[in-house]
């Protein structure tokens, strides 16, 4: 009778019924979830392309698909979970949730924008699930011309159509989040008192509202190249393919930190909670997000220093790339400095943090290889730069998002996950990573470059474990979906503050009520004040 | 102030996540500040193609500029000056709350928006004839570089393309507040959207008042 208890109360879920009120409303939680279904779908899309691809790298002749094929498999595996899965992830599904509940506000600013973001990226998304079906698409998740614009005989238009239209969610979303963090914080809750998960958002708003816009004109501009023939990027007229590589990489470097801000803001909330510590330098881990945002605005050179653009340039771009790393090291530093005397507990959300830690260091650190003039000559589009961005969106901004949505999953459905199951898919999923993507590291240096589906011999072994550790890292993802979906009718129930978490969200029943709070919270305490938290955490088997 | 604000009941002007019609207003206005950002950033693009050719190609660029009616661009930018103008007044009449005077001016706003899109296909319509559309039918004299005087139409079509998809939808926004101006909407104490509208409408000019030197005028300051 524990579904007769939870249904008392009147909650954001039970405070209206039927599929109309699902697909209008404007409440924020809502929206998050219905990201969080649309997101899971592409995720699931985007991991059989990758799936194929893993079987048919198991052997070096190729014999599964042509090579038409796998140019279309490559493509959709990356144009799916870059711009349908990853880059709306955290902010969409969890930002949506939590920042408004973080700062005491009863929505965002603007709730009708936010639930046209999630038609938008909808509708750009059935825009290139029908380029998919229809034939789909060759050209790489980068597009680049002139191949894109002239030679592709592939569903271009449709695909960029949806990516089009799915950036302006995301450019929307930015916007909705800066405007609620400037004007609706709740009384006492001044910028330096709030959670560094709304910090790494409103960074990763800024990128959006910057970055995104010039992507879109980049589109149009090969569309207009496709279709009317204009010849921006055309060599043939004088154009400069180059150019487009400019426009591309502005957006999509800072497009990394849309997808890896929000996994460090994230983890801050993880490893502050499972240690019952403020974080180490608050204020410095909060401007490193910042710093972030705007030096990733200043290297996207570096995804060119084979394509024929200026030495001088290149040793610019080369050695701004260095200064990424200092914030980014901040916030290790800060993370583990933040467990010394802590109270460390072990629950699964702070597994996947542990395994953010580890595996964005990894990712970090071969980032800066790649910064590298000379190494990156001698690894550009080898498999070394492909485990590189595995290592920081997969092994980074996919463990993140996974230890948030355990972590908030008792207030966003008011039930516990198993703890025991949930705990054995984060080992799966670290194990199945690291056994995936760290022979693609080796491979890489040995000469192995991506987007072949043929291979020489002798890289077999590497490529068998490989797809092995996809496999294991299959397992890893389905567990977690059992289990949640399980866990909406047989979990047991949570409380208000099942962890002894500190933050506002924690402070309004599970699951919140529909305007949030029954009062606006005033704020007193800096963020992560453990002496005021009245501990009821639950005992998990 | 914030627990009496929150057993209030949603009016038409005040919405359920506010406390109050400042805190509203400023969320609006901020909010169209930064989507004028993203506009920028938008339009950047363009304008980065734009200087990029033009340093490499500038001879065949001052060329097919020159081919360009600048009689009728500078008649056309008046026409935009003047319908900023209006928005102005309409704008300050919402503050004033006079409602006649909204109508009033926001119609004019639009007779002067929809008379710079006229002018404007008829401008497009004249590329057409003369062979200056991208394509392979494209012919201009005097440039040695037809490729070259091509991008220059190119960007032409893009950038003014642009902008008038940019005045179609402030076109549209004009026809939704003059019917709700019309109906009595706007007060002196709630007349945000004229006021946001006006803030877009003057960023579509000003986008222009870049594109007429950069595109009409490159070789004024040449000798003939």
């Amino acid at each position: 009778m524990n579904t007769a208890a939870i249904h008392e109360r009147e909650d954001y879920l039970n405070v209206s019924h039927g599929l109309k009120s699902w697909l209008l409303t404007k409440d924020h939680k809502r929206i998050g979830l219905l990201y969080l279904a649309t997101i899971t779908l592409f995720f699931f899309l985007g991991g059989l392309f990758a799936t194929v691809i893993r079987i048919e790298l198991l052997t070096p002749g190729g014999g599964l698909v042509s090579s038409e094929t796998y140019n279309k498999l490559f493509t959709m595996h990356g144009v799916t979970m870059i711009f349908f899965f990853l880059i709306p992830s955290i902010p969409a599904v969890l930002g949506n949730f939590f920042l408004p509940m973080m700062i005491g506000a009863r929505d965002l600013a603007f709730p009708r924008i936010n639930l046209i973001s999630w038609y938008l990226l909808v509708i750009g998304g059935l825009f290139a699930l029908f380029a998919m079906l229809a034939g789909g698409v060759d050209t790489g998740w980068t597009f680049y011309t002139p191949y894109s614009t002239t030679y592709s005989n592939t569903w271009v238009i449709a695909t960029a159509l949806g990516i089009f239209v799915a950036g302006f969610s995301s450019i929307l979303t930015g916007l909705n989040f800066i405007v609620t963090i400037h004007t609706m914080r709740a009384p006492g809750l001044t910028w330096f008192r709030m959670p560094l998960f709304v910090w790494a958002h409103y960074a990763t708003s800024l990128i959006q509202v910057l970055g995104t816009p010039v992507l879109a004109v980049t589109i149009v501009l090969v569309l207009c190249e496709r279709v009317f023939h204009i010849g921006i990027f055309d060599p043939a007229l004088g154009g400069d393919p180059v150019l487009f590589q400019h426009l591309f990489w502005f957006y999509s470097h800072p497009a990394v930190y849309i997808m890896i801000l929000p996994a460090m803001g994230v983890v801050s909330e993880l490893v502050s909670t499972f240690s019952r510590k403020a974080i180490f330098g608050y204020r410095v881990v909060a401007f490193s997000s910042v710093a972030i945002a705007v030096l990733g605005f200043l290297v996207w050179g570096h995804h060119m220093f084979v394509s024929g653009q200026s030495v001088f340039a290149g040793m610019a771009f080369s050695f701004l790339s260095y200064f990424v790393a200092i914030p980014s090291a901040i916030k290790v530093f800060n993370w583990t400095a933040t467990l010394y005397k802590g109270s460390i507990s072990w629950e699964t959300p702070m597994l996947y943090a542990f395994g953010f830690i580890g595996l964005f260091t990894i990712g970090g650190l071969t980032g800066l290889f790649v910064a590298a003039l000379g190494i990156d000559v001698h690894v550009t589009d080898t498999y070394f730069v492909v485990a590189h961005f595995h290592y920081i969106m997969v092994g980074g901004a996919i463990m993140a998002y996974l230890g948030g949505l355990h972590y908030w999953w008792p207030k966003m459905t008011g039930r516990m996950y198993p703890e025991g199951w949930a705990k054995l898919s984060a080992l799966v999923i670290f194990l199945g990573f690291n056994l995936t993507f760290f022979p693609q590291f080796i491979l890489g240096y040995l000469g192995m470059p991506r987007r072949y589906h043929t291979y020489p011999e002798e890289f077999q072994v590497l490529h068998v474990l490989s797809t092995a550790g996809a496999s294991v890292l299959a397992v890893g993802y389905a567990i977690p979906m059992i289990y949640f979906a399980w866990s909406l009718k047989y979990g047991a129930m949570a409380g208000t503050n099942p962890w002894g978490a500190s933050g506002l969200e924690w402070k309004t029943p599970s699951p919140p009520p529909l305007h949030n709070f029954d009062t606006t919270p005033v704020v007193t305490h800096d963020a992560y004040d453990y002496s005021t938290v009245v501990g009821e955490a639950v005992e998990i088997g | 102030m914030a627990s009496e604000a929150q057993a209030h009941a949603e009016t038409a002007a005040l919405r359920v996540q506010f406390d109050t019609e400042a805190q509203q207003k400023d969320a609006s206005t901020l909010g169209m500040w930064i989507f004028l950002i993203t506009e920028v950033m938008f339009f950047g693009g363009m304008f980065t193609a734009y200087t990029v050719y033009r340093r490499a190609y500038s001879d065949a660029f001052a060329v097919a500029s020159s081919s360009l009616n600048v009689t009728i661009g500078a008649i056309n930018t008046a026409v935009l000056l003047f319908s900023s103008f209006t928005m102005v007044m309409a704008v300050r009449a919402s503050q004033l709350g006079q409602r006649r005077m909204i109508v009033l001016f926001l119609v004019l706003t639009l007779i002067f928006g929809g008379m710079f899109l006229g002018v404007k296909a008829y401008e497009w319509n004249e590329k057409f004839e003369q062979h200056h559309v991208p394509g392979p039918s494209f012919h201009m004299e005097g440039v040695a570089q037809q490729g070259h005087a091509q991008l220059f139409f190119s960007l032409y079509f893009a950038m003014t393309g642009l902008h008038a998809a940019h005045m179609v939808i402030g076109v549209g926004l004009l026809s939704w507040l003059i019917w709700m101006a019309n109906k009595g909407k706007f007060t002196a104490e709630y007349n945000t959207p004229v006021d946001i509208a006006g803030l877009y409408w003057h960023f579509v000019d000003v986008i222009w008042i870049f594109l007429f030197p950069l595109l009409y005028l490159i070789d004024r300051h040449l000798p003939k």
